[in-house]
């Protein structure tokens, strides 16, 4: 640390509080993962509701996860995985302070994310036209009951609850993700004019926590909203 | 410090593995395994969540040990709503 300040002290992004670049970035990284640990908190709760009323009424839950669209599903958790490929190597081409290289890879994520924003636009819809959205028009039929008599009924409520947790859950998912393509934009235009360099590169960074955190949240939502009790 | 180090190839390795995974959660959920299917889904998005925090996210190796007790702290305090809310809602017997 001693080393540094001689070196770092004239970059113009140094604010005055700090004593060099290396404190300051270790000042942004630990806020940055304060907030994310905030959002744990805030999917956590989300999490914690459907994992109460999954155990209560696992039957319910079933039946209405097995109305989702799983191919629709898993290639959206590969984009997102994908996103999450080109942002950390949009990370890897600022440390080596390639701009170029960087406008492209911001420019893949931001197309990627609206890929997988569009992937569930189109997943909404279908359940709109299916009547699955949670109101007064709600109607929901099993499909795999019709061969399987000895299994017990299915209560709608029950299912109609599934279905508000899988709105909020996946609804607060996709807000999160326009957060984070807004963020992206702002920062392929910042970084297309020169802002970032090799010594100065915290903003494509701290983006960079968000968005795999938003792509976490997804893995853990795949598999409990999408593959609940699929064996026949 | 040691991110700068870290190739583009390294990566492409990760990402190749994460959808491996998801292929296989994808699969295991296919094949009845009684009350070990969530288990095995959660196991393996639990992996998934660890390589994309850890290499990723550049928790593995990074310089501010204050964060990984941040991380810790967060996760602490999820696996606590989780495990009181869960135990209290598993045990009434009554209701």
């Amino acid at each position: 640390m001693s080393d540094s300040p001689a070196v770092t002290a004239h970059n113009p992004e140094l604010r005055h509080h700090f004593a060099d670049m290396a404190q300051q970035k270790d000042a942004a990284s630990l806020g940055m993962w304060l907030f994310l640990v905030t959002e744990i908190m805030f999917f956590g709760g989300m999490f914690c509701a459907y994992l109460i009323y999954r155990l209560q009424h696992f039957n319910d839950f079933a039946a209405a996860s097995q109305s989702l669209d799983i191919t629709l599903g898993a290639i959206n958790t590969a984009v997102l995985i994908g996103s999450s490929l080109t942002v950390v190597l949009a990370v890897n081409a600022a440390q080596r302070g390639k701009r170029k290289l960087l406008v492209f890879y911001l420019v893949a994520t931001i197309v990627l994310g609206c890929t997988f924003l569009g992937i569930k636009a189109k997943e909404y819809t279908q359940k709109f036209e299916e009547h699955h959205v949670p109101g007064p028009t709600f109607h929901f039929i099993p499909t795999r009951m019709a061969g399987h008599p000895e299994q017990p009924p299915i209560d709608e409520r029950h299912a109609e609850m599934f279905f508000s947790l899988y709105f909020v859950m996946t609804g607060m998912h996709a807000v999160h993700m326009i957060i984070g393509v807004g963020l992206f934009s702002v920062l392929t235009f910042q970084s297309w004019k020169g802002r970032y360099s090799a010594g100065y590169y915290t903003p494509i960074e701290n983006a960079g926590l968000y968005w795999h955190f938003v792509d976490v949240v997804w893995i853990y939502l795949f598999p409990l909203l999408y593959l609940i009790s699929l064996h026949g | 410090m040691s991110e700068h180090s870290t190739s583009v190839g390294f990566y492409v390795m990760i990402f190749i593995i994460l959808l491996l995974l998801t292929a296989t959660t994808v699969g295991a959920a296919f094949i009845n395994l009684g009350p070990l299917n969530p288990v095995i889904a959660l196991g393996i998005a639990t992996t998934k969540a660890l390589l994309v925090v850890l290499f990723f996210m550049h928790v593995k190796g990074a310089s501010e040990k204050m964060i990984q007790v941040v991380i810790m702290m967060g996760i602490f305090f999820l696996l606590l709503l989780l495990g009181l809310a869960l135990a209290d809602y598993g045990t009434r017997l009554w209701s």
